[in-house]
């Protein structure tokens, strides 16, 4: 029994909080009408995600999430909307009405699929704890045992800069 | 007050993944220009790797290998941001739009 004013209930009660921030902002980044909200709503979802990574024992990746994706990702969107969007302003192409309806069953399909099967899986824990997960053993498991791909990774971040400038550079001087 | 210590199982977690998991595939789905599909793009994978890190804390023996995932998917993600965007910028400069009905000229 966990009182709502202990230290447990307070944490619980954030905890819920976290999960609104993180289905409203879903909500609104995949309904909004404009672009601009709904790239805030991604925001907004990829701060709750943030708090959950905090619950979850990794403050480390729950800065990087807000690092990478709020500061960088949705900030890259925001600018691509600048450049290229206001369509919503025009009259977008009428399409087949079922769309909406159909879209909703699949997505609810899938949810449902997914969330049953976590649920009535017996999860194992794992026997024995190898490390604590802390930004120490992260930072030596990068260095150690996931070198290579931290290598391959930078590569693969330098050849899609390199490829994001090529392919947005053509035909500037028209 | 049981409900106030879930955010200590795992299944609380699995189930908010799916719940993003689901939302961004109805965006996909529905959405009508590029840069909203994109959005959804990326509800989808954090969907994914939320529940790599809800695996991670509850049943990896190594806690690290999940937060290194999600850090590789953080990468992944931005990369394929950048060149999407990119592709997006292109494909206005030539149509002057964005709405995915508007580029069909490989469409038979």
């Amino acid at each position: 029994m966990v009182s709502l004013f202990s230290m447990e209930g307070l944490s619980g009660l954030l905890f819920f909080a976290f999960i609104g921030i993180t289905l409203a902002g879903a909500l609104i980044a995949t309904n909004a009408r404009s672009l601009i909200r709904s790239v805030a709503g991604l925001a907004l979802c990829f701060l709750g995600v943030a708090g959950l990574y905090y619950y979850l024992n990794s403050p480390f990746v729950a800065l990087m999430q807000i690092l990478i994706y709020v500061g960088a990702v949705c900030v890259t969107i925001i600018f691509a909307v600048m450049l290229a969007g206001s369509s919503e302003l025009k009259q977008l192409t009428q399409r087949n009405g079922l769309v909406g309806p159909l879209a909703i069953l699949a997505s609810g399909i899938l949810v449902f699929a997914l969330a049953g099967l976590a649920l009535k899986t017996e999860w194992l824990a794992a026997p024995c704890l190898v490390n604590r997960g802390t930004v120490e053993d992260l930072g030596q498991s990068l260095l150690t045992t996931y070198s290579m791909s931290f290598e391959l990774i930078s590569l693969v971040l330098l050849v899609a800069v390199v490829g994001s400038l090529v392919l947005a550079r053509q035909g500037r001087d028209k | 007050m049981e409900i106030l210590v879930l955010s200590n199982s795992l299944h609380t977690y699995l189930v908010i993944g799916a719940l993003l998991f689901g939302i961004g595939f109805y965006g996909l789905v529905q959405r009508q220009t590029f840069i909203g599909m994109l959005i959804s793009a990326e509800l989808i994978l954090s969907g994914a790797s939320l529940n790599f890190m809800a695996f991670n804390r509850f049943l990896a023996p190594d806690p690290t290998v999940g937060q290194v995932f999600t850090l590789f998917i953080m990468a992944i993600a931005a990369a394929e941001c950048a060149i999407a965007l990119s592709i997006i910028i292109a494909v206005y400069r030539n149509y002057k739009s964005i709405d995915t009905e508007d580029v069909v000229d490989l469409q038979g």
